[in-house]
Order: structure tokens, then C-alpha cells, then sequence
């Protein structure tokens, strides 16, 4: 079982498919950053943004990566009416009830999905789903290395986005001193919808990579909203290139422990038993996480 | 009753207290005063256990208290209150003050009687069963005070208990903690009010820049260059000497 | 005292029921009723009393309910041995974690989270081992018989499940008249006051937990006597989570009768939809989901705010 090879390519494989997790903790890490929202609907949103890649493709044969822009866009939409409309008004002021409305957004996604889509699995058969490239012995999927520079680019997007344009200053000033933000003028309501939608565009992007070499159904997204957090949480909140390390570490460490537990004989969910260990460890010793600032 | 030492705290690299010395002494009513930031409410924390001192020693009652939690500094009988009211907000007076009462009744309908008997006695009688969130400013400063007194404390520090208070509430208040001090319980407080630290304290210790500056009794204080220089100005100085002359004798 | 008599009201009526009605469907839902209302009073505790909002309080329940089936299905313990047992599990779980979490000082949108992973955690363990079946989960022998805490009848089920529930009616009232209730909720509207008077926040945090996780343990146990049939998504899937979270916060947290109400609410919330959609799946949940967002926005307090003057 310590066969270099095997080790290689579940070490390259755990990349990859932290590179995804990453694309998901971007968005997230971000709204966090800005709204001080722990964004609970995140996992079901990223359902809905499957479903779109999905009919995007069945039904009017377009690619995921080329439906990259329309995906972003849509999502965007519905990130900035969902936090203008529905979150902002709702909060009252305390952490929790923002958790509980995200928490009941999640639910109503979730479940109208299964009343319109039903239950069933479904996938897409893109030409290169199966192509596969050889790196150093080990074979990786092309959409997977796809994910990858696809996180490389969306955070570094995002870095230049916050650090060089206009509305990423007005973030930066309502990410630290709301208050203070408003005095100047800036309209905070619009720069919270602004990063929702930002963030929710992040969840088009990952859809757009994920969607080839995975799958989806209604309650696709409750299995990563957990994952998401850990990626977040291990990183540190509101750090994009906290995002990507955490997104790395844990898609290592699921595969690895996914191949731990197979050697066990415990089965693969041992792989999801190392995030959510990760998860509770990181919060409970560590919160700011690796690259947070301690709050 | 509380003797600390050379106390040194700080926070991301800036130094908010730095080797700062107190002694309190039973039955005496202590004034701690000094500029906005100069690190008072920073001492309470520390000597009530919300803060623990990177240096220096706490003892209290002869015990060394430093690194204690709060709830345990409490039970052995010294009680803060806050520079900023936090009453249970949701819940009424009564229910507020029984909390402190619970710390030495079990029963609750022994608490309940107790809370009765302490708002009583600073004139919160007729609050019972308001909400605290529905309280006048100067109505949550006395239900603050008066959570603290239901514990029993020995010692009680009180945080700018005074402040936002009209003339009128303050010069209520006064005889109030007069009244507390006669009934046994030593008292150290943070003011801005120096009418009121100048009437009322024994002793009166100076905080500028996390450093004690000053320490003795009022009319001195008032005399002191350097507090005068970092804090109180000529023209508050004179008027000062003139109540401490008053007030003492 | 008001309380009381009304608790004491809702225990004869209740009881009665099964004298007045013997429709097997109308006695069913009057048992998920109470089901529900369990659910909701052990979320209560922690949750409306203490402050602390868990995601995952189903770590609890499923605990209580595999302990339950392990111990009858494997070691052949006696049903009502085995209960006292399987509600002591949920405490157990209660403790850890919130040892754990407490400890660290999490709070808020943290410990939320954290609850949710524990629950994560719990059933991908359920999901390995095979003395808890693995993913086939577990099924309970029919016995019929009460001394197996199993009934022939419903009727038997709704007292059972109502003796469970009039043990949350008496932790409530309990919590509304002793000091440690009146520590709890101190703790939850300020804690750094509480602190400052003395209270020990750490153990009445922990305290509260273990009470919880004990009532939603028995509604673990009341599951697996009454439905028979346990598997990890059942058990520790966010379904139980979120109904334990939705029914006190419908009908108000933090109160004696918010339980009761929230459930009742709720029922009738799904037989309505039910009869209006049909059994199409997913839309009284969506339903819920909605509830959950209209009742944060415009009803924090919950349905009880319409009735009380003010919320205890």
C-alpha cells in the first residue's frame, strides 16, 4: 500500500480535488470576510449552479467551460437579490439568526430542487470527461487539472479585484469599520450584496469545473457545505490564499484518508471522517486558522 | 483587603498597564481616576479575572487571586460592575438582581426576597417588574450597582458608575455608596465625575498612560503637578481643593 | 400556579385522546405530534434557555436510539433497562461535547457549525461498524409486548411518548423556577455579567448540554420502539437537526408552551400542504424552510409572542 505510485496519485488526486473545494471556500471566505456571515445556504447554492451547468448542457449543448460567463453571471444574480432582498433584512442584528436564515434559504433550495428536478442522480457526458494526462506515473483527469488552474485563476482574481479595483476598496472599508464605511458614503447595503454575489459567482465557476467529472442531485450541496467551512476555517476566515491552502490540505487529506481507511478496511468514508476531524480540531485549538488574523 | 503589584498587561505590543501598584484597605472608599484610555477599566479586568496580568501579582483577602475566572473572584466576595450597563436585557429587575442573590441563596424564592430587599434600598422598589431594557440610563447604573451589591461583596469595583447621570441622579447616588461603605463593604471607583471622587474617596490613585502617576489623599491629589499636568487642569484643581477642604475637614 | 395547571390541562386532554378517537391515522399523528414536541423541548433547553443554537442536535438522538437497539438487538437487555441507559448515552454525548466545545469558549455561529460536524462525525461512524448494521442499519424485533416497551395498540405509544414529553414539561418548568435555570438564562442574555456575579458559565453551559442530549436521547429511544427501524441517515442525518431547531423557534424559545405550539404549528403546517400538493416530495419541507426565514425576520420570539405579554 506504500507504493510511491498509489501515494502519488492520491497526493495529485487530493490536488485536484482540493483545488475545487477551494473554488467553493472562495466565495465563502469572502462573504465571510465581508458580511461576517457564516453562509450556511452555500452547499445547496452550488446545487443549484450544478443544475444550471447541468440543463445548460442537455439542454442547449453548451459546454461547461464555456458556460462559464453565463453561470457566474446567473449565480451573481441571485447571490446579490438573495443577500439584498431576503438575508439583509432578516438578521436583527444577532450571529445566529443570520445562520438560521441561511440555514432555512438551504432548506427551501434543497427541497425545491427535489420537488422539480426529483431525486435522481444525474450526470453529463462531456468528449473529455474520461481524457486523462500522465504526470510522473500517476493519471489525472483533464477537468480535474482544469479545476486547478481554474482555482489558481478565480483566486487571484479575486486578489486583484479586492487590492486593485474601486469596489474592492469600499470592501475593504466595509469589511473593517461598517460603521465608519457609511460615514463616507458608501453605500453598504449595495457593497454586502456586491460580495454575496461575488461569492455566489465563485460557486458558478467551481459548478462549471465539478459538473463534468462529477454529479448532482437535490441534496448534493449539504455534503459540502461542511467541507467548505473546514477549507474555510483551516485557512482563516476572509484570506484567499487561505482558501486555496485549506482547499489543498483538505483534499489531500480526504484522499489520503480515504486510502487510510481502505487499507483499514474501514471503507472510503474514512476520508470525510479526517475533514470533519480537521474541522473540529482547527476550531476548537486554532480558529483563526493558518492564515487568519486572530480576532 | 487587596494588594496588587506591579501589574503589567499588553495588548498586540502596546503596553496598557505597566507596573501598576495598588493597595486597598478595608472600609475605605478608593478613587481611581485618570485620562480616557489611560488603562482603568484595563485594572478592573484584571483584578476581577476577566484579564490575566502578563506580570506582576494579585492578592486578595490574602489570597493570591491572579489567573482566577471571574465567577470565583466573585465568590470570594470581590464584585465589578461595568463601565458599559450589560443587565440581562430580556429580563426583569427582580430577576436581574436575583442572579446576584443567587450567589448566596439557593432557593429561589429566597433570592427572589433578597432582590426585593436590595432594590429596595437603592430605590428600584417600584422597577420590580420592569424590563431592564425599559430603564432610564441613571435606573440600569443603579441596577447594576445593585446586582452587585445581592452578591455580598467584600470589595466592590465600581465602573464609572456615575457617568451619564444628571446632576440631580448623581447627587443621588452619593449618599447611596456613603450607605454601602457604613454598611462594611470596601469600595474601589473608576469616576470621571471629581466632584464626586473628591467628596467621596479616602484615597485616590491616579492612571495616566498605564502607569500610576499619583497616589494619596484627595486635597493632595489636587495639588499634585503631575496629575495636574496629565489630567486635571489648573482651573479643575483649584475648584477641587476647595471640596476636598470641604468635604474632609 | 398558571404553569402547572396548564401543563397539567395538556396532560388530561392528551390522555384522553385515545378514549375519544380510534382512528389509527389520527392517533398517528397525534403521536408525531408529541414526537415533535420532545424534539423541540431538548433543542429548548440548550438552544431557547441557554442561548447555544446546535445544528446537530440529532448526535444526541441517534445516539440514544442505536444504544437502545444495540443493547436489546445484541445483548438481549430488557427494553426498559435498556432505556435509562440510552438516555444516559445521550447525556455522555452531551458532555463531550460540550466539554469540548465549551471549554474553548465556542459560541455562536461556531459552535453551531461544530454540533453539525460532531453529527457528521457520529454518522459516518454509524456508517462503518457493523454492530451498529453499517448502512443497513439496524432493525428491532417486533415484541409486542410493554414489557419491551412495545404496545399493540397506538394507545400505548401516546402515553409512552407522552410520559416523555411530560418529563420535558417538568425540566421546563423546572428551568423556570430554580436557580439554575435562572443561571442559564443569564448566561444566555450576558455572559461576561454572569460571570461578574459569580456564576460558573463553563458548568451551566455543560450542565444544560447533558439535559438536552438526555431528552432528545429519549426521542431517539421513542423512535426505534414506535418505527422499529434505524439507519445513520435517520439517525444522525440534519432531518432530525432541523425539526428539533424549527418547532421552538416557531412557537418561541425560551418558553414553557413554545414547544408544544411550535409542533402543533408545524403539523398543521404539513397536513395543510399535504392536502394542497399532494404527497409530491420536498415541498412541505420547502415549506419549513420558509417558515424558518419568515419567522427570524418577522416573529423572533415566535408564535408565543403573539400570545404573552413577553417570552420568559
Amino acid at each position: 500500500m506504500a507504493d510511491p505510485t498509489i501515494l502519488f496519485a492520491a497526493f495529485l488526486n487530493g490536488l485536484t480535488q482540493g483545488a475545487v473545494y477551494a473554488l467553493i471556500a472562495l466565495g465563502l471566505t469572502l462573504i465571510y470576510g465581508v458580511l461576517h456571515i457564516i453562509n450556511f445556504a452555500h452547499g445547496a447554492a452550488l446545487m443549484v449552479a450544478l443544475y444550471g451547468v447541468y440543463y445548460l448542457f442537455t439542454g442547449l449543448g453548451i459546454d461547461p467551460f464555456l458556460a462559464l460567463p453565463i453561470v457566474m453571471g446567473a449565480m451573481f444574480a441571485l447571490g446579490y437579490a438573495l443577500q439584498r432582498f431576503v438575508i439583509g433584512r432578516a438578521s436583527h442584528g444577532r450571529d445566529e439568526n443570520i445562520l438560521l436564515v441561511t440555514l432555512g434559504l438551504a432548506i427551501v433550495m434543497e427541497n425545491v430542487a427535489l420537488y422539480v428536478f426529483r431525486a435522481d442522480t444525474r450526470t453529463i457526458e462531456t468528449a473529455y470527461a474520461f481524457a486523462t494526462v500522465d504526470i510522473l506515473g500517476a493519471l489525472v483527469a483533464i477537468p480535474k487539472l482544469a479545476a486547478l488552474g481554474g482555482a489558481l485563476a478565480m483566486a487571484a482574481a479575486l486578489f486583484l479585484l479586492i487590492t486593485r479595483t474601486d469596489l474592492g476598496r469600499a470592501i475593504r472599508a466595509v469589511a473593517k469599520e461598517r460603521q465608519g464605511a457609511r460615514l463616507v458614503g458608501i453605500d453598504v447595503d449595495h457593497v454586502f450584496a456586491m460580495s454575496f454575489g461575488i461569492g455566489f459567482a465563485c460557486l458558478g465557476a467551481a459548478a462549471c469545473f465539478l459538473m463534468p467529472a462529477y454529479y448532482v442531485n437535490p441534496t448534493v450541496g449539504s455534503g459540502f457545505v461542511l467541507i467548505a467551512f473546514t477549507t474555510v476555517v483551516l485557512g482563516g476566515m476572509g484570506s484567499f490564499g487561505g482558501a486555496l491552502a485549506g482547499g489543498f490540505v483538505v483534499g489531500i487529506a480526504e484522499s489520503f484518508g480515504g486510502l487510510a481507511g481502505i487499507a483499514l478496511g474501514a471503507g472510503e468514508n474514512m476520508g470525510q471522517l479526517a475533514i470533519f476531524t480537521i474541522f473540529i480540531a482547527v476550531l476548537l485549538f486554532r480558529p483563526q486558522g493558518l492564515f487568519g488574523a486572530r480576532t | 483587603m487587596l494588594v496588587a503589584r506591579a501589574l503589567s498587561i499588553r495588548f498586540g505590543g502596546v503596553a496598557a498597564l505597566q507596573q501598576v501598584s495598588l493597595a486597598v484597605e478595608a472600609r475605605r472608599i478608593v478613587g481611581l481616576i485618570g485620562p480616557n484610555g489611560a488603562g482603568k477599566t484595563t485594572l478592573f479586568a484584571l483584578l476581577s479575572g476577566f484579564l490575566r496580568p502578563e506580570s506582576g501579582s494579585i492578592a486578595f483577602r490574602s489570597r493570591d487571586i491572579a489567573g482566577m475566572p471571574p465567577h470565583a473572584i466573585c465568590r470570594l466576595g470581590m464584585t465589578r460592575t461595568f463601565q458599559i450597563v450589560q443587565p440581562f436585557a430580556g429580563q426583569t429587575v427582580r430577576d436581574n438582581i436575583a442572579i446576584g442573590a443567587h450567589l448566596h441563596h439557593r432557593r429561589r424564592t429566597a433570592a427572589l426576597h433578597a432582590a426585593e430587599e436590595v432594590a429596595t434600598r437603592l430605590g428600584l422598589a417600584a422597577d420590580l417588574d420592569q424590563l431592564a431594557a425599559n430603564l432610564t440610563i441613571a435606573g440600569r447604573k443603579r441596577l447594576e450597582l445593585a446586582r452587585a451589591l445581592a452578591t455580598q461583596p467584600q470589595l466592590l469595583l465600581l465602573d464609572e458608575v456615575l457617568a451619564g447621570l444628571n446632576p440631580q441622579e448623581i447627587a443621588d447616588m452619593i449618599p447611596i455608596v456613603r450607605a454601602i461603605r457604613a454598611d462594611g463593604v470596601t469600595i474601589v471607583m473608576i469616576e470621571h465625575v471629581m466632584q464626586a471622587v473628591m467628596s467621596l474617596a479616602d484615597d485616590v490613585h491616579v492612571l495616566a498612560n498605564g502607569r500610576m502617576i499619583a497616589s494619596g489623599p484627595p486635597a493632595a491629589i489636587a495639588e499634585d503637578p503631575a496629575v495636574i499636568e496629565a489630567y486635571l487642569g489648573r482651573g479643575t484643581a483649584d475648584k477641587l481643593r476647595l471640596a476636598a477642604g470641604l468635604a474632609h475637614g | 400556579m398558571r404553569s402547572l395547571a396548564g401543563v397539567a390541562a395538556f396532560a388530561v386532554a392528551t390522555a384522553l385522546v385515545p378514549a375519544f378517537v380510534t382512528s389509527g391515522a389520527v392517533l398517528n399523528a397525534v403521536i408525531l405530534t408529541l414526537y415533535a414536541v420532545l424534539l423541540g423541548q431538548a433543542w429548548n433547553v440548550l438552544g431557547g434557555y441557554g442561548g447555544q443554537f446546535s445544528f446537530g442536535h440529532a448526535v444526541f438522538f441517534g445516539t440514544g436510539g442505536y444504544v437502545m437497539a444495540v443493547l436489546q438487538i445484541r445483548y438481549g437487555l430488557s427494553a426498559w433497562l435498556a432505556m435509562p441507559a440510552a438516555i444516559g448515552a445521550g447525556a455522555a454525548v452531551g458532555a463531550l461535547v460540550g466539554a469540548l466545545t465549551f471549554r474553548y469558549g465556542l459560541r455562536g455561529s461556531y459552535f453551531a457549525l461544530v454540533t453539525l460536524a460532531f453529527a457528521e462525525v457520529f454518522r459516518i461512524l454509524a456508517n462503518t461498524f457493523a454492530f451498529t448494521g453499517a448502512g443497513v442499519g439496524l432493525m428491532l424485533p417486533l415484541a409486542d409486548t410493554p414489557a419491551q416497551l412495545q404496545f399493540g395498540s397506538r394507545a400505548g405509544y401516546l402515553y409512552l411518548i407522552l410520559g416523555f414529553v411530560l418529563a420535558g414539561f417538568a425540566v421546563h418548568l423546572w428551568l423556570g423556577h430554580s436557580r439554575f435555570g435562572a443561571r442559564l438564562t443569564a448566561v444566555r442574555d450576558n455572559e461576561a455579567s454572569a460571570s461578574a456575579l459569580g456564576v460558573n458559565v463553563f458548568r451551566v453551559k455543560l450542565g444544560a448540554i447533558m439535559i438536552s442530549g438526555a431528552l432528545m436521547a429519549a426521542g431517539g429511544v421513542f423512535y426505534i420502539q414506535y418505527l422499529h427501524y434505524l439507519d445513520p441517515a435517520i439517525a444522525y442525518g440534519p432531518a432530525v437537526s432541523v425539526e428539533a431547531l424549527l418547532v421552538p423557534i416557531v412557537g418561541g424559545m425560551g418558553t414553557l408552551f413554545g414547544p408544544l405550539l411550535g409542533a402543533v404549528a408545524l403539523h398543521a403546517l404539513s397536513e395543510g400542504t399535504r392536502n394542497l400538493f399532494g404527497d409530491a416530495p420536498g415541498i412541505s419541507l420547502a415549506l419549513y424552510g420558509v417558515v424558518l426565514i419568515v419567522m427570524v425576520r418577522y416573529m423572533p420570539r415566535g408564535l408565543i409572542g403573539l400570545f404573552a405579554r413577553r417570552g420568559r
